[in-house]
């Protein structure tokens, strides 16, 4: 064991070739049993994205199937949470601080990029907590944090709202936008149209939510559950880990990702989140619809920070679909695949996008755009 | 692009909407038969000269490895370096921000005057323009300048089935360093940008006889746009082992993090030859006296012209496309 981590540790070890190519023998082999074809879901837009970078669907043999799943934070904000973000950035005054995903995602009319070109003053941070700097930095202007993401990104925003309380500073608004892994996989299981035999979950949520919350999964819906990390090697052992659940006949939750997951996860966020965050009656899912308990809101003791509030009068509420062309509500279901998409590359491509999935750095369009097919 | 459309910063980002701005509003305008070219210089006078511009804004104007003087001398002299030409005579045109430092500005161009050493090259006019402040961020440093074409005939257009691809060291230094001082990520000392002078390693290619096909930087948009010009230029496949692309663990470590490809980091002193197969051994020699991390990371087929193809070290394949967009951190 090293006294000090490098950066390299975190993925040197998983993307050897050999263990790669080992464990698509291994899969071969279990998949040679299976009486079906198995689709299994990656709940997760990094999952997807790793499929594709990878190339990992070229190792794995025809009667294993990926259906992509709606775990990519920016996809699946409905239009009208978009433009609540692009009409913040507009008034005067303001400067709305986000992550950088959401720069290039369309809104009804235009994007954060196209109204911070036309002046606005939008800016990305990698950490929330940077957020403070400009704040102080710009006292007499209100920042607005738009806060985007799972469970893996909540935590941050609480610590950043734990820390502008603490150093009571006055000039900063939250809108909030966290949304929950667990609840959209049960509609997606409810439908009784739904082809998911098993689901690959993601670690980084984990970490933070213990893999306690996929318990129901086996157990009310017989749908195993691997809570894989996200380097390759990670992938393929996931993957080897449901087919062997499937052919012995077991159906549970295991974690793949054992390196930072457990069962209960990291309590001292949750117990930050549960500070500062309840959860909502309902949040409408771009593609997907109305869904109950799937995100947080401010308690109503820090109500006075929500900009949503504060700016109520500014804020329509009112439902905006997709462009009658763009099929990411079909997508973001694992209904359809991108390719299945009649604007794909086409009319909608990164740089001029109808739909967010074509821009996020976890939407699947933009991974079936960036790597393509094999050639 | 529509008339209504407004310049948004992934329009300077060297890869697709870069050249979507360029093609359709600048060559449009300007179009000849020099400027179709697209290389990294023109090459006028019969062939004797290259001649190129670049403007430089960067923040920080100082960073590990360099400073904004000494890329504005780099960034020109490479662009001629890359025709196969010695640096020789630039302009040089400053605007500046009312309240700029005096300080600083020796500095930067205490910077310049060094770099010109390193290329042999020298200053022989130039401009300054002071505005009010708000108007220029500080500092906008542009140079032109002319080479002598030393060997003629390098060129984008012309690389073949039997040519290799090598990369002269490891690559994203620049991008990675500029990236992580901007957002104030510390990864420990050891990122520093490549910025650096190409010509006296393109002197002792040519010295020795090396037959080049094709040189070029791989500045903004990286490797990966490189690449992909070379293609679509040439109209050819280049196909590529990703196992053999260098780069520092730093440098990794830095797009794990964040959710970058090292090959679409910017660099400012690495560079992408094209040469015959033949020729493989005596440029490795010599680029590895400079960097020993210069190696071959592909060859040239006609597989899937215009396209390059990334294979990875478990035997799968894929596209690699043109850079798109902003660098912009993954949310998770």
């Amino acid at each position: 064991m090293k006294d000090r981590l490098e950066l390299k540790d975190f993925y040197s070890g998983f993307r050897q070739a050999e263990v790669i190519k080992s464990y698509a023998k291994l899969i071969a082999k279990e998949a040679e049993k299976l009486n079906s074809q198995l689709n299994i879901m990656e709940v997760c837009g990094g999952h997807t994205h790793t499929i594709m970078r990878y190339g990992l669907k070229q190792l794995l043999p025809p009667n294993i199937s990926f259906i992509h799943g709606p775990g990519c934070p920016v996809c699946v904000m409905p239009k009208e949470r978009i433009d609540h973000a692009i009409a913040l950035a507009q008034l005067s005054n303001i400067i709305l601080v986000t992550l950088g995903d959401m720069i290039k995602v369309p809104g009804s009319q235009s994007s954060l990029q196209d109204v911070r070109a036309n002046g606005a003053d939008v800016r990305f941070v990698y950490s929330p907590l940077d957020s403070i700097k400009i704040a102080k930095e710009n006292s007499d202007k209100t920042i607005i944090f738009f806060a985007i993401g799972f469970e893996t990104t909540t935590p941050m925003t609480s610590a950043l709202i734990n820390q502008v309380i603490i150093q009571d500073i006055k000039n900063m608004l939250f809108h909030i936008n966290h949304v929950t892994v667990p609840e959209p996989m049960k509609v997606l299981l409810d439908d009784k149209e739904n082809k998911i035999d098993a689901f690959i979950a993601p670690a980084h949520v984990s970490v933070i939510t213990g893999s306690k919350i996929y318990d129901e999964f086996p157990r009310d819906y017989q749908k195993p559950v691997v809570v894989s990390g996200f380097e390759p090697v990670d992938m393929m052992e996931s993957l080897f880990m449901i087919l062997k659940q499937i052919n012995e006949k077991r159906c549970e939750v295991e974690v793949q990702y054992s390196r930072s997951v457990t069962k209960d996860g990291n309590r001292r966020a949750q117990r930050l989140n549960d500070k500062f965050f309840e959860k909502s009656d309902s949040f409408r899912w771009r593609g997907i619809g109305d869904i109950a308990q799937s995100s947080f809101r401010l308690k109503d003791a820090f109500r006075h920070l929500d900009a949503e509030v504060r700016y109520r009068d500014k804020l329509s509420t009112a439902k905006i679909d997709d462009h009658k062309l763009c099929i990411c509500g079909d997508i973001l279901k694992g209904k359809a695949n991108p390719k299945d998409c009649r604007v794909f590359g086409t009319v909608c491509k990164p740089s001029r996008p109808l739909g967010s999935c074509m821009v996020s750095s976890e939407g699947a369009c933009s991974a079936y755009y960036r790597y393509g097919d094999s050639p | 692009m529509k008339k209504t459309d407004k310049i948004k910063l992934a329009h300077g980002n060297g890869g697709e909407e870069n050249s979507e701005l360029i093609r359709e509003i600048f060559y449009k305008a300007f179009d000849n038969e020099i400027l179709n070219k697209s290389e990294d210089s023109a090459i006028i006078e019969e062939g004797k000269l290259a001649f190129s511009t670049d403007s430089f804004t960067v923040t920080p104007l100082f960073f590990a490895g360099g400073d904004i003087g000494k890329l504005s001398i780099c960034g020109t002299c490479n662009d001629l370096a890359m025709m196969g030409a010695k640096p020789k005579y630039l302009t040089c045109s400053v605007i500046l921000e009312e309240g700029f430092s005096i300080e600083e500005l020796e500095v930067i161009v205490e910077s310049m005057r060094k770099e010109l050493l390193v290329n042999g090259a020298i200053i022989v006019s130039g401009d300054t323009k002071v505005v009010p402040k708000g108007s220029v961020d500080r500092i906008f440093i542009n140079t032109t300048g002319i080479g002598e074409v030393v060997k003629k005939g390098i060129s984008s257009n012309k690389i073949r089935t039997n040519d290799i691809i090598i990369v002269s060291r490891d690559i994203g230094s620049h991008g990675a360093t500029i990236f992580a001082s901007r957002e104030g990520i510390d990864l420990g000392g050891d990122l520093e940008s490549d910025c650096a002078s190409l010509y006296p390693i393109v002197k002792k290619l040519l010295d020795e006889n090396i037959a080049i096909t094709a040189l070029r930087d791989a500045t903004r948009g990286g490797l990966s746009a490189v690449l992909n010009e070379w293609a679509k230029q040439s109209n050819i496949c280049i196909e590529v082992e990703e196992k053999t692309i260098p780069v520092s663990d730093v440098v990794m470590g830095f797009c794990e993090i964040l959710g970058f490809d090292a090959t679409s980091l910017a660099n400012e002193g690495t560079f992408v030859l094209a040469l015959k197969k033949e020729e493989e051994a005596r440029a490795l020699e010599i680029l590895k006296a400079f960097n020993n991390s210069a190696t071959t990371i592909g060859r040239v087929t006609n597989r899937h012209p215009k396209k390059v193809i990334l294979h990875s070290a478990w035997g799968t394949q894929r596209f690699l496309d043109m850079p798109s967009g902003e660098l912009l951190p993954r949310i998770c």
